[in-house]
């Protein structure tokens, strides 16, 4: 189990147990003995209000305004005259995420109990709470566990149905996730029509980050003033970061947005690399994480994003483009296979980035892989090509002067073994198995 | 009423009769899939988009209304 | 007989527009164009022969009877089956002309009618006129039921080689890093022999 660390500021932790509390899990007495009882409203709608005033974004990676989902979901059944459905996404399907899980375990009735209210603000009788497969014999029993003791407290006024995702990248994706609750593969479909407007048997569907349920389920209780008092005017609040340095285990911490990156990767040289936002995300260099922050509006001066708050310092032993290789195989894997830009580009890009890393590139490989970036990006029916393009672009930029060494016969890691590219154990978590049949993706 | 084209690229097989169609705005890639124009229809070419539209075996190529 | 073998041409089209197949020395759109305007033509050909049917005096057929079953009184249930066939004709164009306005599941749920109505068709054509049964028009009339049917044959067969989903990117993966292994070899090779 991932630990859990608190960070400097002392409105924090606000998601994550108080320190004295340690890792303990929350039970439902202990859950509203610290943050008081559900305050349900009694009528629809007048969440959203509040939910717009303290600016709460989507916790997931995509940062969409909260309020703007709620709004179209209740305007969408208002018009179309179908009860939503509201969705806990906690699938975390991203390998190098542990911030959703650990969430869930530590503080799973702050996730339903935001379930709850945005089932009531919307007029939604479906809620789904959704985690991953793979941790179904500890955070999944703790949900059953969590659903059962507020069902003896009759609670929730909409019953939560628990369902989990099969371990792909792509089972977290809005429209993926609703095609596996339907009884189909897992796989994305194409946008038009938006969830909000057509989704889980057709109705109006909301689907919402865990970590974002849980802000919303404390902003219901303390307004959105309380919100406000950390993060950034633009980007107010606090989030959950997974933090990955050198050899051990992943940390999670709570953290306000726009604390300087510094405070989460530690001390790196300016030549050593941060991954920021997983295997979708950007690779910066050690002198820019040093004076960047934790927010969408500085990171986008380096071409990078928060996204679901991963923050990975490459230790100087390791070779970035190695591990990126590695990533950019198991995303090609990962594919769906159903749209030809992503099912052609993903997997030419991955061979071409082994050669790379391997020292075998010729001329011709950098640019391929920048031709082919540039083919699959925004030509699937989700974002799996963009992300993976995004990844590789970033790598090209980081790695530029590794990949000369490499075209030299060289490496600047020492934990590769002898040569470039021989397998060792991979920095970067990349699960074992991928998809081979129809029956991995149901 | 301005227009613009979409393709579905989970329906889309590659098949390419748009392109030929409607080279100004539909190009083939290399592995003979559709980049598409997304700017709206300029007047004059809204018929052959329509004959475009028509000749995909698949129905992924669609006009839609354009928001922009 | 025109009409049936127009029927059978745009039915073996229809079948290749399945499969994103071309027509050899054709362009690609022609394929749809003229699977469209085939079908288009043979609604006309379809009212001409109804028309004439209806007018040449020989036997008494009622207007309605093209379009409502088991009305005429003349060979009744092979006249019926025509109104079948071209009732159901009639769903798939009109389906298909107003394309825009209807969902993909509905069109293509209607169009696949066209598979009960081209044998309805072939039926009530060898069953309704003692031409067909032999000579010259029967052999036209045969070698159009066993086009139609090699052509689903075909289709069928072809859709069955297709790569599964779940297994397409695999595939690719593995032919394009071979590929890649492939020219290592060469190059180390032609390092080698240096």
């Amino acid at each position: 189990m991932t630990t859990v660390t608190e960070p400097t500021m002392t409105e924090l932790p606000r998601l994550l147990p108080a320190a004295q509390d340690g890792n303990q899990v929350q039970d439902l007495r202990a859950h509203l003995a610290r943050y008081g009882r559900l305050p349900y409203r009694d009528r629809m709608g007048t969440l959203i209000h509040d939910i717009e005033a303290a600016g709460l974004t989507g916790r997931g990676g995509a940062a969409f305004p909260v309020h703007r989902k709620l709004a179209a979901v209740y305007e969408a059944s208002d018009r179309r005259r179908r009860p939503p459905v509201v969705i806990a996404n906690g699938a975390e399907s991203e390998p190098a995420s542990d911030k959703d899980a650990t969430l869930l375990w530590l503080a799973p009735h702050l996730v339903l109990d935001g379930l709850q209210l945005v089932a009531e603000a919307v007029g939604a009788d479906t809620a789904i709470l959704y985690s991953h497969a793979d941790r179904s014999n500890d955070v999944g029993r703790r949900l059953r566990n969590a659903v059962a003791e507020r069902e003896a407290a009759t609670l929730d006024r909409v019953p939560v149905q628990l369902a989990e995702a099969p371990p792909r990248f792509l089972a977290g994706q809005e429209t993926a996730l609703i095609n596996h609750l339907s009884g189909r593969p897992s796989v994305p479909r194409f946008v038009p029509p938006r969830v909000t407007e057509r989704g889980y048997n057709g109705a109006p569907t909301l689907v919402q980050n865990v970590e974002t349920l849980a802000h919303l389920a404390l902003i219901a209780r303390r307004g959105p003033r309380w919100f406000r008092a950390v993060g950034t005017r633009d980007e107010p609040g606090s989030m959950l970061a997974t933090i990955r340095r050198a050899e051990g285990q992943p940390r999670i911490t709570e953290v306000p947005l726009g604390m300087p990156l510094k405070e989460l990767t530690g001390d790196v040289r300016p030549d050593q690399a941060v991954l920021l936002g997983g295997y979708h995300g950007t690779w910066i260099s050690g002198q820019q994480a040093a004076t960047l922050t934790l927010d969408n509006a500085t990171l986008g001066s380096a071409g990078a994003r928060v996204g679901a708050g991963i923050v990975i310092t490459l230790p100087a032993d390791r070779c970035g483009l190695v591990e990126t290789a590695n990533a950019v195989r198991y995303l090609a894997l990962e594919s769906a296979g159903q749209c030809g830009p992503c099912l052609n580009g993903l997997p030419r890009i991955a061979a071409a980035f082994a050669e790379l890393a391997r020292g075998r590139a010729g001329p011709q490989t950098r640019e391929d892989l920048e031709r082919w970036c540039g083919l699959v990006a925004g030509r699937g029916a989700c974002h799996h090509p963009d992300g993976t393009a995004n990844l590789v672009r970033s790598a090209l930029i980081t790695f530029a002067a590794e990949a000369d060494r490499h075209a030299r016969g060289r490496c600047s890691a020492t934990n590769t073994g002898a040569n470039p590219g021989a397998s060792s154990t991979p920095f970067l978590p990349i699960p074992r198995t991928t998809a081979r049949t129809e029956d991995d993706w149901t | 009423m301005a227009e613009k084209l979409i393709v579905n690229p989970i329906d889309c097989k590659g098949h390419g009769a748009c392109a030929e169609l409607l080279p100004e705005l539909i190009t083939t890639d290399e592995w003979g899939y559709p980049i598409v124009d997304p700017r709206p229809i300029p007047p004059g070419l809204e018929r052959h988009a329509r004959a475009a539209v028509s000749a995909c075996p698949t129905l992924a190529l669609k006009l839609l209304r354009s928001t922009t | 007989m025109v009409l049936l073998v127009l029927l059978t041409l745009v039915m073996l089209l229809g079948l290749l527009v399945t499969r994103q197949g071309r027509l050899p020395g054709l362009p690609k759109f022609a394929v749809t164009g003229l699977h469209r305007n085939l079908s288009l033509l043979a609604v006309v050909f379809v009212l001409i022969h109804v028309l004439t049917a209806v007018y040449d005096g020989y036997v008494r057929i009622p207007l309605t009877s093209a379009v409502i079953p088991l009305t005429s009184s003349y060979e009744r249930v092979w006249l019926g089956l025509g109104a079948v066939a071209f009732d159901l004709m009639l769903a798939v164009i009109a389906t298909s002309l107003l394309r825009r306005h209807l969902s993909r599941k509905v069109w293509r749920g209607v169009h696949l009618l066209a598979y009960v109505s081209w044998p309805v068709a072939w039926v009530h054509s060898y069953f309704s006129s003692k031409d067909l049964q032999h000579g010259i028009l029967f052999v036209l009339a045969l070698a159009c039921l066993l086009a139609v049917v090699a052509g689903v044959i075909w289709r069928l067969a072809s859709a069955a080689r297709d790569v599964p989903r779940a297994e397409r990117v695999n595939l690719l993966m593995a032919a394009v890093h071979h590929r890649s292994a492939a020219h290592d070899r060469g190059s180390r090779e032609r390092t080698a022999a240096r």
